[in-house]
């Protein structure tokens, strides 16, 4: 049952609105992920380096959010700015990939699914950067710098783990088998991409879908792995329907915007 | 964003000599406020100024007494950013030039390339490696690695240009860690982007 409190919020189902929050909200929680490492990650370099990206994705996420309530307030609804949207919403309101909510897992995997988002999320923000909505261009114009670095960094981690050790190898071949069937979700298109095609806010996902995956078979060739084959499984976080992780992960995230609503350092 | 009124109001009935003595003092206001700014320090790397770094866009004199600056974030999630707002308010504020308004404007994005001479001297001289030129980089075909660098990076100390990536993340979003292998000593590298 879906958690109820009188300090949730109800966005909008405008669909302009969903395109964005699905955006903001992958940004975010991968965030929130690659957070975790902070402290953790088997090298200072890397410590610093999931931070810094995380930081990125951040501010990505921010801007996104903030866009998104200003095209809510637009359609006649609410209008909620970025910390309500970030921190306010129930687990079903979230439309973040699936992908990005699963447990972080060992060094290889965070490496991969930084890999698999990046070289996604490149590709988006080139086309976005084309939105007919001048402030979200805006905002993938900066964003797509970034995510290529962050393609660079992570995928070099890919290949140099994949081709590595047999312990490196090993865990890479692990973390690819796990997560290369939740990279479909991606690629799913319904009423919210065609609505986003049709009024040019940004592309059908589906239309990134055969760059993303010859970078990916790049990446993979070079590491020496194989992309596993296609499976009919889908997840469906773009649709509000999560894995049991995200509720944790938002217990952990939104704790102090629950218990004192609206509050500020 | 709010559109700003970029010059003074011409009211109907002022004589051409007030409007021409407005006008002035506006100019005058906008070119006291650049070099206000050239003083502001960036917080995260304070050697170089607002102004060398390039995220200034603008100054434009209200309507009324008031300025509006209009600046451009270094990188999404650049934590100096609300840093950076406030010390230019402060900064103009207590220059007389208040009140300020700042515009966040994101397009076009902020790239190195907009770093003046001036800043580049600054930050060799301090110790960081300045940035390259940035390159097209959506031309380049990707590479994983090894990758090799396309210029050599010279070594703000010694110059020797037998220098290392030791990490490709620094301790700001905005730089990156090098090695020289000359003179042995770390040192930062400003990110060309």
């Amino acid at each position: 049952m879906a958690a109820t409190n009188s300090a949730s919020i109800t966005v909008s189902g405008d669909l302009s609105v969903q395109y964005l929050l699905r955006i903001g909200d992958t940004c975010l929680i991968q965030a929130q992920r690659l957070g975790e490492w902070s402290g953790h990650a088997p090298l200072v370099e890397e410590d610093i380096a999931l931070s810094n990206t995380a930081l990125d994705l951040i501010g990505q996420a921010r801007g996104v959010l903030t866009r998104a309530g200003q095209i809510e307030a637009r359609q006649g609804g609410q209008g909620h700015d970025e910390d309500q949207l970030a921190f306010r919403r129930d687990e079903r309101d979230y439309r973040n990939l699936t992908i990005v909510e699963l447990p972080r897992g060992d060094f290889a995997a965070t490496m991969l699914r930084t890999a698999m988002l990046a070289t996604f999320f490149k590709l988006l923000w080139q086309r976005l950067a084309d939105s007919a909505d001048a402030e979200l261009a805006a905002i993938a114009g900066k964003a797509v710098k970034e995510a290529r670095y962050h393609q660079e960094h992570a995928a070099d981690w890919v290949v140099r783990l994949g081709d590595g050790t047999p312990e490196s190898t090993a865990r890479m071949k692990a973390a690819i088998d796990w997560l290369w069937p939740y990279t479909a979700e991606i690629f799913e298109s319904d009423a919210v991409d065609e609505h986003a095609a049709a009024e040019h806010l940004g592309p059908r996902w589906s239309d990134l879908q055969d760059d993303w995956r010859a970078e990916l078979a790049a990446i993979a060739a070079e590491a020496g792995l194989a992309l596993p084959a296609d499976r009919p499984f889908r997840s469906t976080g773009k649709a509000g329907r999560h894995s049991e992780h995200l509720g944790y992960i938002l217990a952990e995230m939104q704790h102090l915007q629950r218990a004192f609503p609206g509050g500020v350092w | 964003m709010n559109a700003t009124q970029t010059g003074p109001r011409h009211d109907a009935g002022a004589s051409a000599a007030d409007r021409a003595a407005r006008e002035a003092a506006a100019i005058s206001r906008i070119e006291r406020a650049w070099i206000v700014l050239d003083g502001v320090p960036d917080p995260e790397v304070p050697v170089v100024s607002v102004c060398d770094l390039g995220i200034v866009r603008d100054v434009v004199a209200g309507d009324a007494d008031g300025l509006t600056v209009v600046v451009t974030p270094t990188y999404s999630g650049c934590p100096a950013t609300e840093v950076i707002e406030q010390s230019i308010v402060e900064a103009l504020v207590a220059a007389g030039l208040g009140p300020v308004r700042i515009e966040m404007r994101r397009a076009p994005a902020w790239t190195t390339d907009w770093m003046s001479d001036e800043g580049r001297r600054k930050l060799r001289e301090y110790g960081i490696a300045p940035p390259g030129a940035c390159a097209p980089t959506q031309a380049v075909p990707m590479r994983f690695m090894p990758r090799p660098r396309s210029t050599a990076l010279a070594c703000p100390r010694c110059e020797s240009t037998d220098t290392e990536r030791i990490s490709a993340f620094g301790a700001t979003a905005c730089k990156a860690l090098y090695r020289c292998r000359a003179c042995g000593e770390p040192f930062e590298y400003f990110k060309p982007i």
